[in-house]
This record gives C-alpha cells, sequence and structure tokens, in this order.
C-alpha cells in the first residue's frame, strides 16, 4: 500500500462516519476493570436489546479501551452527547434504551456520580472528574474500538507514521522529539529526543526498538490500559521511532498477567500488517519495519533494560552493569532504543501538532501530560490523565472525588517501590518529575495510591522491602542480603520488638543498599523506607522499646540471650 | 503423566495431544534456543504447570542444558514445577489491595478453608495464590478465581465463592 492508498481508505471511512449510516453510538468499555465488573454480559444484552427492538440500523454499539472511571464500571457512553452510565446492570438496559434513545432524554439516577454527586453531569465531559484532565496519550481510548484498525484511522490514526515517512527525514524526526521535551515515561524521565539520537549515531546493519510494557509497579495500570485501549497508537508510536533511529525490527515486551492486552496488541499487529502499514516498504517509502510480542513471566527486575533484553533472548532476566547501555549494546549485541509504552503513545501527538505545542504544555522542566492510575482510599479511582505540574491536591480532590467514607487524607504513594510517599503537608505539590524527587519520592510510572488515617506507615515501608526483598534477582549481594536484613528489621519495628539500634542500622544499611546496588532495584529499594522516615518518623520512634523497658521484654524460650 | 520423572528423561508420549502443541511451537520457532521462554509459556499453559519430563524434553530439543532451562523456570514467578490445583484463586497482594486489606482476605482463607498462598489442598481441588498486581487497581481488593477476576470483594463473599469452586470440582 502506498500513501496514496492509505488517504483513499482512510477517505472512505471518514465518509461512512460522515453519512452518518448510525444516528446514535453507544461506548460499552471493555476495559479490564470494567469487563470484571461485568461489562461483557452488558455489551451482550444491549446488543440484544437493540436488534429486538430493530434499531440495528440506527445504533452503533462499541465495544471500548478505559474509560477512566474503572471503580463505577460497567460503564456505557452515549454519543454523541457524552452521557455516560454507570454500574449498569443488564437489568436497566432496556430502560436505558427506550428513555436514551426512544424518549431522547437520559436518565438521572443511572448516570455517572449519580449516587455521590448532588447534581450528576449529562454530559460527562463537564463533570470535576474529567474537565480538569487533558486526554493526549488517552484522547481516543474509551472511544474507539481497540480491535478496528478502521476506527483507528478515522481517528487521524498512522498520520503521523505517513508524515514521518513522506514529509521528513530521521533528522527532522528527532529534532522535533527533542524540540517536545518529552521525557520518557518508564520513571527516571530520561530525555526521549536525546535517546533517540544517541541510538541513531551508533552504525550498526542491525538495531532495535523495544517496548517496555513490564509495567512492574504492583499498583498500577497505566500502560496495561494504553496497550488495551488503543494498541495501534503503541504500534505508530515504535513505527516512528524505528525510522528514526533506523531499526528495521520491534518487540514489545508485555506483562504475562496482562492477557487480554496482549491479545489486543497482536490483533493490532496483524490489522497493520495486513494495510501494510508495516513489514517491507511501508507506504512506499522503502522503509521496513516488524513488530512482535515477548510475554513477561512474572518478575519485576524485567523491567529494568538491561535484564528485559536477557529476557527477551530467552534467559534469565538478570542486569548487568552499565556501560555498554543498550543504546550501544543491547539486544543480541545490536544497538537498542528501549522507551514506555506511554512514552512510544505520545509520540504521535507531537509528530502532528508538532513539538513547540507539546512542550508549552506542563512545566518547564516536565513537558506534557502524565497518565497516573489513581487508586486506594479515594471515592472515585480510575486513570486520568493531568498537565505536569497540577497539583496534588486538585487530583485527588476535584478529580479523585476526595477520600472514600470521609476519611482523612494522610499520604500519596507515588513511584511504587522505588518511590515514597508525599505526606498531607504537600497536598499542593506541583506534580512533576523535580518536585517529587525534592520531596524524596519519584514519578514512576505514574501510580498513585492514596492513603488514609488506617494506612500504618512502618507497615507500607515493610510492604515496600518485602517486595524488593522477594524481586531482587540476587546477582548483587547488597541488594540480596540488603533488603532481607531491612525487611526483617522493619518487621521487627512493627512487632514492637526493636530498640534505637536497630532504626539506627537500618538507616545505615538503606544508604549502603542505595549506593551499593547494581541495577536500579536496589538502588531505590530503600526509597519507601527512606522516605517514610522523613516524614513520619514519630510513626517508627513510637515503636521502638525504650530503655527502661529492656528487662520487660519477653524473650522467646528458643533464643539464648 | 508418570511420577517421578525427571530432569534427564526426556521420553514423551508422542501421541499425547499436550506434547504435539509444545512439537508445533518448537517448530515454530524453529528450535532456536532463544525461544526458551516462549516455549516455556505454551508447555505451561497446556500442563498448568511444568513437570520435570517436560523440561528434559524442551531442552533437549532447544540443545540447551537442562541446568539452563531449569534455573530459567525457577527466576519467573510464572513458571511453577508443581501442580497449582483444578482451581485457583489468586489473591492480589499489590499496593492498592494491600492498602485495601489483601492482608484481611489472605486472613480469612488461611482460618476458614486451611490454606495459605502456594498451597494446594490435599484433594488437588483448590490452590490458593497471590500476586503483585493483576492491573485491576481501580476495583481492589482483587481476586482472581479460574481466571475470572473478581473487584471490591467483600469477605463472606469470597470464602462463599471458592468454597462452592471446590464443590463444584
Ligand atoms: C527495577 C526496575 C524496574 C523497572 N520497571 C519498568 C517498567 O515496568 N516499565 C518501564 O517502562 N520502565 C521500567 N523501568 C525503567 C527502564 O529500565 C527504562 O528506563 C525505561 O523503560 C526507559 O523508557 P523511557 O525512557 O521511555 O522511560 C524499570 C527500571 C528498574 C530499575
Ligand atoms: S540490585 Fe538487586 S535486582 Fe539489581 S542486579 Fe543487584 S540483586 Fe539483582
Ligand atoms: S475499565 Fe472501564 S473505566 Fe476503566
Ligand atoms: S494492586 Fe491489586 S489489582 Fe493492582
Amino acid at each position: 500500500m502506498n500513501r496514496q492508498d492509505l488517504k483513499t481508505i482512510i477517505y472512505a471511512e471518514k465518509a461512512k462516519v460522515e453519512n452518518n449510516k448510525y444516528k446514535h453510538k453507544i461506548g460499552v468499555c471493555c476495559g479490564a476493570g470494567c469487563i470484571s465488573s461485568g461489562s461483557e454480559e452488558v455489551l451482550k444484552k444491549l446488543q440484544e436489546e437493540v436488534t429486538t427492538r430493530g434499531l440495528d440500523h440506527d445504533v452503533e454499539i462499541i465495544p471500548t479501551g478505559c474509560m477512566g472511571p474503572c471503580n463505577q464500571g460497567p460503564l456505557m457512553k452515549y454519543l454523541p452527547d457524552h452521557t455516560i452510565y454507570q454500574k449498569v446492570d443488564c437489568s436497566n438496559i432496556a430502560a436505558i434504551v427506550q428513555s436514551q434513545i426512544i424518549d431522547k432524554k437520559p436518565i438521572e439516577h443511572l448516570l455517572l456520580f449519580a449516587d455521590t454527586r448532588e447534581k450528576p453531569f449529562r454530559d460527562a465531559r463537564e463533570d470535576p472528574f474529567f474537565k480538569s484532565q487533558l486526554k493526549i496519550v488517552l484522547r481516543n481510548c474509551g472511544q474507539l474500538n481497540p480491535e478496528r484498525i478502521e476506527d483507528f484511522l478515522v481517528h487521524d490514526g498512522y498520520q503521523a507514521l505517513d508524515k514521518t515517512l513522506c514529509e521528513m527525514s530521521p533528522e527532522d524526526v528527532i529534532a522535533e522529539i527533542k524540540h517536545s521535551r518529552l521525557r520518557g515515561r518508564g520513571g527516571a524521565g530520561y530525555p526521549t529526543g536525546l535517546k533517540w539520537e544517541t541510538v541513531y549515531k551508533y552504525v550498526n546493519d542491525q538495531k532495535y526498538v523495544i517496548c517496555n510494557g513490564d509495567e512492574g509497579d504492583p499498583g498500577a495500570f497505566m500502560d496495561r490500559s494504553v496497550l488495551e485501549g488503543n494498541p495501534h497508537r503503541v504500534l505508530e508510536g515504535m513505527a516512528i521511532a524505528g525510522y528514526a533511529i533506523g531499526a528495521t525490527k520491534g518487540y514489545a515486551y508485555i506483562r504475562g498477567e496482562y492477557p487480554l492486552a496482549i491479545k489486543r496488541f497482536e490483533t493490532a499487529i496483524k490489522q497493520a500488517r495486513k494495510m501494510g502499514l508495516l513489514g517491507t516498504d511501508i507506504l512506499g517509502s522503502n522503509f521496513s519495519f516488524d513488530v512482535e510480542v515477548r510475554i513477561g513471566a512474572g518478575a519485576f527486575v524485567c523491567g529494568e533494560e538491561t535484564a528485559l533484553i536477557a529476557s527477551i533472548e530467552g534467559k534469565r532476566g538478570t542486569p548487568r552493569p552499565r556501560p555498554p547501555f543498550p543504546a550501544e549494546f543491547g539486544l543480541w549485541g545490536k544497538p537498542t532504543l528501549i522507551n514506555n509504552v506511554e512514552t512510544f503513545a505520545s509520540i504521535s501527538p507531537i509528530i502532528i501538532n508538532g513539538g513547540e505545542w507539546y512542550s508549552e504544555i506542563g512545566t518547564p522542566k516536565s513537558a506534557g501530560t502524565k497518565v497516573f492510575a489513581l487508586a486506594g482510599k479515594i471515592n472515585y479511582s480510575g486513570l486520568i490523565e493531568v498537565p505536569m505540574g497540577t497539583s496534588l491536591r486538585e487530583i485527588v480532590f476535584d478529580i479523585g472525588g476526595g477520600m472514600q467514607g470521609g476519611g482523612e487524607f494522610k499520604a500519596a504513594q507515588t513511584g511504587g517501590p522505588s518511590g515514597g510517599c508525599i505526606p498531607a503537608g504537600h497536598l499542593d505539590v506541583k506534580m512533576d518529575y523535580e518536585a517529587l524527587t525534592n520531596l524524596g519520592s519519584i514519578m514512576g510510572s505514574g501510580g498513585l495510591i492514596i492513603m488514609d488515617q488506617t494506612s500504618d506507615m512502618v507497615d507500607v515501608a515493610r510492604f515496600f522491602m518485602e517486595f524488593c526483598m522477594d524481586e531482587s534477582c540476587g546477582k548483587c549481594l547488597p541488594c540480596r542480603v540488603g533488603t532481607k536484613m531491612m525487611c526483617d528489621l522493619l518487621q521487627k519495628i512493627c512487632d514492637n520488638r526493636a530498640t534505637q539500634i536497630d532504626l539506627d542500622r537500618l538507616e545505615e544499611l538503606a544508604i549502603y543498599v542505595k549506593e551499593t546496588s547494581l541495577c536500579g532495584l536496589g538502588g531505590s529499594a530503600p526509597n519507601p523506607l527512606l522516605s517514610t522516615l522523613r516524614h513520619f518518623r514519630n510513626e517508627y520512634q513510637n515503636r521502638l522499646i525504650r530503655h527502661e523497658q529492656k528487662d520487660q521484654i519477653e524473650v522467646p524460650s528458643n533464643i539464648q540471650v | 503423566m508418570k511420577s517421578g520423572s525427571s530432569l534427564l528423561d526426556a521420553e514423551l508420549h508422542k501421541t499425547d495431544p499436550r506434547v504435539k502443541l509444545i512439537a508445533a511451537k518448537l517448530k515454530k520457532e524453529n528450535f532456536k534456543p532463544d525461544a526458551l521462554i516462549e516455549v516455556l509459556h505454551t508447555a505451561q499453559n497446556v500442563y498448568g504447570h511444568l513437570p520435570l519430563n517436560v523440561l528434559a524434553y524442551i531442552s533437549k530439543a532447544l540443545s540447551l542444558p537442562p541446568s539452563r532451562v531449569y534455573s530459567t523456570v525457577t527466576f519467573y514467578h510464572f513458571f511453577s514445577l508443581k501442580s497449582k490445583g483444578e482451581h485457583t484463586c489468586l489473591v492480589c497482594t499489590g499496593t492498592a489491595c494491600y492498602v485495601k486489606g489483601a492482608q484481611v482476605i489472605l486472613n480469612e482463607i488461611e482460618s476458614k478453608i486451611g490454606l495459605r498462598p502456594g498451597q494446594v489442598s490435599a484433594d488437588n481441588q483448590l490452590g490458593i495464590q497471590v500476586a503483585r498486581c493483576i492491573g485491576a487497581c481501580g476495583l481492589a481488593p482483587a481476586v482472581v478465581l479460574d481466571d475470572e477476576v473478581q473487584g471490591k470483594v467483600t469477605l463472606g463473599e469470597i470464602i462463599n465463592k471458592i468454597i462452592d469452586k471446590m464443590a463444584a470440582k
């Protein structure tokens, strides 16, 4: 297929939409969250209802990706009005179809947030949950059918690839990405354009592009939702990267725990190949690129780039020292570009709208938007996207609808096992890479867990340390032994058996492990501990045995004193 | 599968449909050693776990030392050398579920059903597992019963569902 053929297909698809074969559209959220709340039955029932009423030619039903407020699922969205119904049950579908489509008025008490807001919004875009968001990465997620490439084409899909291949040189693409000031969304926030340029400069007959979809942070589901809700967007980003750095082959490494994401991404690859958007001589440009999926086998450390490469090569996923960096010596020893799912999903909008446009969103040092997986003790948990620099207060209270059960905000955890906590005193922090680092936490990949007064911060530190201990690959001593020792000491504090000496030793150990571990897992394992110590030291202190109490401790009979 | 299989015993019944599936995967991957993890995924899918003689068969087919195969299997959480039970109950212990009381669910399962994570009931009917986040954090706490995700789980309800599963066979 060449450029003209693609245009013809897009025109034909757009014409179909404009001729408006269907008067009404109903999207049913088929993201992983809503599926577990039963949205597949809802979809089936809706289909039946529409058929029974003979409305097949008027109503188009679209199974979509995640719409955002996952814990209100199953969700159903009526277009063009953007009216969202929540907690849809097979038993109220007939009523919704009758009221919304036939009588043309929504059923107020079934609308999104009807049970918690005084007056729910008929146009969900007006609701504070959506109003404070800016969707770039998630723009079409929850709107199009992720299993139909045609839907994506209508929404400007593959237009950015077309533009790069036909109008831009690899140097132009890299310059545009550099200009956008996009930073990697996998955690460390390394400037994406710079990384692309580095790989581009290594001359080799074979280079690779890898998409990191391992999403190891336990408590995060951004990458999953993007892969499930708009897989073609990620694929397009990978192809553009391939063109820019001179690679012909890409791998998407997706967590084994995400079967739906794997299935949808594989479907996307097949469709793109069939349309000639992957394969040889793409759009008549001489550029060839293909992508394969590799399924992760459940090891957090495989999110680390060198471990991930080992895993794709079929080996144990253990990190190796860098340099050489993957940009020089990566998959099978070839120059390799590794980026996160969300990073790739940000590429096409930048190419289409220009780097300048993107760089003006967000804060001076952190441009663009960030997707967060909002969860924990909050009213509306789910998937959100906000400009960098949005305050935590806005996220928790405007978007998230405040604390669940009227609880008191105690802390927000960001960055998972490599991150830290933001206490209530810093609710006004503008969320970007620098601000979070200054508070002793990190942006991480975007997991945002809200905790209330019932969370015990020492136990939170123990929880993450136990995670790192379990996930340590064992290659280097500081991490293998250090995480175990720190975990034991934290358990001792949790059990009220520790003294000041134990706490001092714990802090000393934390610094050693942080500074001497081989990879980022060990290097950041002490972060949750250090961060809770920084903001909640009294919770540790209160648990210590004071000197004069020492004689009163019961010593188990099997321990020699 | 015969008992007492070993890493050195690569004999499998060629007519066993499960073996055929693995053989097909091996062929598709061109017997390339770097396809090891891909092949292990297939084998675990068809057997439910990875018996030692199946590992021996794979190691021979891919020309890899048995130690390499074994060490790879034991490195990744996804692969299991032991049967996980006819029915599985996987409790998410990721951060969102932890904050919403995953430990309480595990304690309840232990007290009512008598199984701890990693254990399988004596009749092999039920196995309890834990996972670090299944990506349904918005619905925490989450439990997966036989591949079906249960969100916003409450204690009584989940225990009843597990008991029903065990009874249903
Ligand atoms: C222990 C560890 C786990 C990681 N897990 C992930 C992950 O799950 N997803 C991810 O994209 N990056 C992860 N990273 C970061 C990657 O190594 C790498 O920096 C990233 O994929 C680069 O992409 P980016 O530049 O687009 O952010 C992890 C790093 C470490 C040290
Ligand atoms: S720091 Fe931990 S995970 Fe990283 S290489 Fe060392 S032992 Fe392995
Ligand atoms: S999965 Fe339906 S809203 Fe997120
Ligand atoms: S933490 Fe349990 S599903 Fe993510």
